[in-house]
């Protein structure tokens, strides 16, 4: 047999049916769904007649719309909107039968932080979701990808999705990482060496040292960011850290079915020769803390870079560099440390896991923010009460965060945590379109310690001086 | 679904790259449970002021493009989030169809789901159509999706590939949800199979 990718082999274990022309049938082992991009699916379903095929594989979560404090299970304290389209999610849920965590539930949060944690993702499943960071998933070694309503809604019914293969594109990460330097760092980086659009028709598997290094959350923040690099998906080969972190969560198998699985996901690697279509390979050591400065996930330098000029780009970039200095309100040849910033946002399926909060709080740790608003949203209720054990929570209150409750907040600005225009935002999410965090609001993409350090000094920061001061 | 006919129609030039779907349809819009009614909100931020006004110097305001049924843009179109309001939005104002040298993963098959034809072609294509829509609506250009061609006003004809089993769906405006359906005896026969191989699923 000619020797196989990890998304090759993942891929053959899922084919339903194969076209001439090679579109293929595809099982999907897990269907999460939140409440903005389902109930024109769920409709659609009613409207033919439909029903769920697998209500048993399918997990639904609140997160985009829900407000992130005190008494948002009373609905008058959303939107109407926001209210209607969670209250669409709850009738759903119960009409169809499937998995549930409402925002009363402790366990609720980022539909990609719940599903890792209940256990509903493991090693060589295909797991798809109506957004587009399900990529995040693929730090486990299964084929995760976002996909659209149209498709939710032929997932609900058939189990399947019709696909054609993607190509194979490896990213290798070699060496160890400096101290300071994050997967948030890592993630960021490739699409800066490889454009929003470099990725575009492959899947990534990461790996190389550094990849193995890293925590499972660690892993899940750098494939949560495939797609921002274009790829439908990213994903990394299971080994002990994976199998360690599934073992004994709620939905992971038990006792002879999980030696059953354990030895089916051993067999879950690239084998040795096998064909990458595309090859990028980064150094490690040379991975800087960075910082986005413009309005696409690619516009990234490291913290101690300038900012760029618009003739420092070829073709449509120009042109798009031009709007994107005008949208942030930045000089070419301006120092990155010296954008101050008005708010800070840690939370979201990027780095909303406990490791996140964790690098964060060892910054802030005995010290007071000097930015005007700084917030912390934990990804999911598990990981908040968790964080209030280890009393992350007290370091994050007395230096003087606003500690919420769990959902994508100020990510994407649907729910009421927005910026307001003009206002600034170093942010641990992942996207800084124009908008994207509330109407001309700025956003700079950053780690969790880096999101920390900005908070401490009121401006963009080396987390490292930071760090050298501690030491 | 509306089957794609051949279409011929005014193109509105969007020379930007990395066309967001946050630009296409900002986020206060996604909290609708239906799918019509989004094209007057398409490209919301860059089409209207604070207050409302249309902003005349974006290219949907201007009078020779309001009946545009064609976009053609800057690389990356359609790149960030999975939300298929895009296309809805897109639809509901009228665009049958996006010319780009590269469209992102989801928006791209999002688009085939709505009968919405996208269209890559090598950057010295876009550049001739981009010259060719920034002339108005004097400009007609032809998108023949039965040959795979797309012609210039002038006459410049193009080729572009697109997918055979997506290329019968639109022509014939096929609900593919339907069309797996028939697969359903292969569905039940895998999932047979692994409840035996891999029960923990
Ligand atoms: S946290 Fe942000 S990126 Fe993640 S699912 Fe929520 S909105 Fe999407």
């Amino acid at each position: 047999m000619s020797p196989k990718t990890l998304y090759d082999k993942i891929w053959d274990a899922h084919v339903v049916s194969q076209d001439e022309d090679g579109t293929c049938l595809l099982y999907i082992d897990r269907h999460l769904v939140h409440e903005v991009t389902s109930p024109q699916a769920f409709e659609g379903l009613r409207m033919a007649g439909r029903t769920v095929r697998a209500p048993e594989k399918t997990i639904a979560v609140p997160d985009h719309n829900v407000p992130t404090t005190a008494g948002r299970e009373d609905p008058k304290n959303m939107t109407e909107d926001s209210a209607i389209q969670v209250a669409a999610l709850d009738k759903n849920a119960r009409d169809f039968g499937i998995n549930y965590y409402p925002v009363s539930d402790i366990r609720q949060g980022i539909v990609h932080i719940v599903g890792p944690e209940q256990g509903w993702t493991l090693p060589g499943m295909t797991v798809v979701c109506g957004d587009s960071h399900t990529a995040t998933h693929g730090a486990f070694g299964a084929l995760a990808h976002g996909i659209g309503t149209s498709e939710v809604e032929h997932v609900l019914a058939t189990q399947t999705l019709i696909q054609k293969k993607s190509k194979n594109m490896k990213v290798e990460i070699t060496g160890k990482l400096r101290a300071g330097v994050t997967a948030k760092d890592i993630t960021l980086a490739v699409i800066g060496a490889t454009g929003t659009a470099g990725g575009t028709g492959y899947v990534i598997e990461y790996c190389g040292e550094a990849i193995r290094d890293l925590s499972m959350e660690g892993r899940m923040t750098v494939c949560n960011m495939a797609i921002e690099g274009g790829a439908r998906a990213g994903l990394i080969a299971p080994d002990e850290k994976t199998f360690e972190y599934v073992t004994g969560r709620p939905h992971a198998p038990k006792g002879a079915q999980f030696e059953a699985a354990l030895s089916w996901w051993k067999t879950l690697f690239t084998d040795e020769g096998a064909h990458f279509d595309k090859v990028v390979t980064l150094k490690g050591e040379e991975i800087e803390p960075v910082v986005t400065w413009g309005t696409s996930p690619e516009d990234v330098l490291p913290i101690s870079a300038l900012v760029p000029a618009p003739e420092d780009f070829r073709g449509g970039k120009v042109e798009a560099a031009k709007r994107a200095l005008a949208y942030m309100d930045l000089t070419p040849g301006q120092k990155l440390t010296d954008i101050a910033i008005d708010t800070v946002f840690i939370g979201s399926c990027t780095n909303g896991r406990i490791e996140d909060l964790r690098a964060a709080a060892d910054i802030v740790k005995g010290k007071k923010i000097k930015v005007k608003r700084a917030m912390v949203v934990p990804g999911s209720g598990l990981v908040r009460a968790q964080a209030e054990e280890e009393g992350l929570a007290d370091i994050f209150r007395d230096a003087g965060f606003e500690w919420r409750l769990a959902g994508c907040s100020m990510c994407l600005a649907m729910n009421p945590d927005q910026l307001s225009e003009g206002e600034r935002c170093a942010s641990t999410s992942n996207r800084n379109f124009e908008g994207r965090q509330g109407y001309k609001g700025r956003t700079h993409l950053v780690s969790p310690a880096m999101a920390a350090a900005a908070a401490l000094t009121g401006h963009l920061t080396d987390v490292r001086e930071l760090m050298t001061e501690d030491a | 679904m509306d089957k794609f006919e051949k279409l011929t129609g005014i193109a509105a030039p969007m020379p930007l790259v990395n066309i967001d779907t946050d630009m296409i349809i900002p986020k206060v819009f996604l909290k609708t449970i239906k799918r019509s009614g989004l094209g007057v909100n398409l490209f919301d931020e860059m089409r209207y002021d604070r207050q409302g006004n249309e902003i005349p110097d974006f290219v949907l305001n201007q009078p020779q493009y309001r009946e545009a049924e064609i976009l053609v843009a800057g690389d990356n179109f359609g790149c960030g989030s999975s939300r298929e309001h895009a296309p809805w939005a897109l639809k509901d104002f009228g665009i049958k169809s996006v010319i780009s040298t590269s469209f992102a993963d989801i928006f791209y098959n999002n688009c085939f789901k709505n009968g919405i034809l996208p269209i890559v072609l090598p950057q010295e294509a876009v550049d001739v159509l981009m010259k060719d829509a920034e002339k108005g609506s004097n400009a007609r250009m032809i998108v023949d999706l039965e040959h795979q061609t797309v012609s210039s006003s002038e006459g410049e004809t193009f080729s572009f590939e697109v997918d055979p089993f997506k290329k019968h769906c639109l022509l014939e405006g096929l609900d593919d949800i339907g069309l797996s359906l028939e697969k359903a005896p292969a569905i039940d026969s895998y999932e047979q199979k692994m409840a035996q191989a891999r029960p923990w699923v």
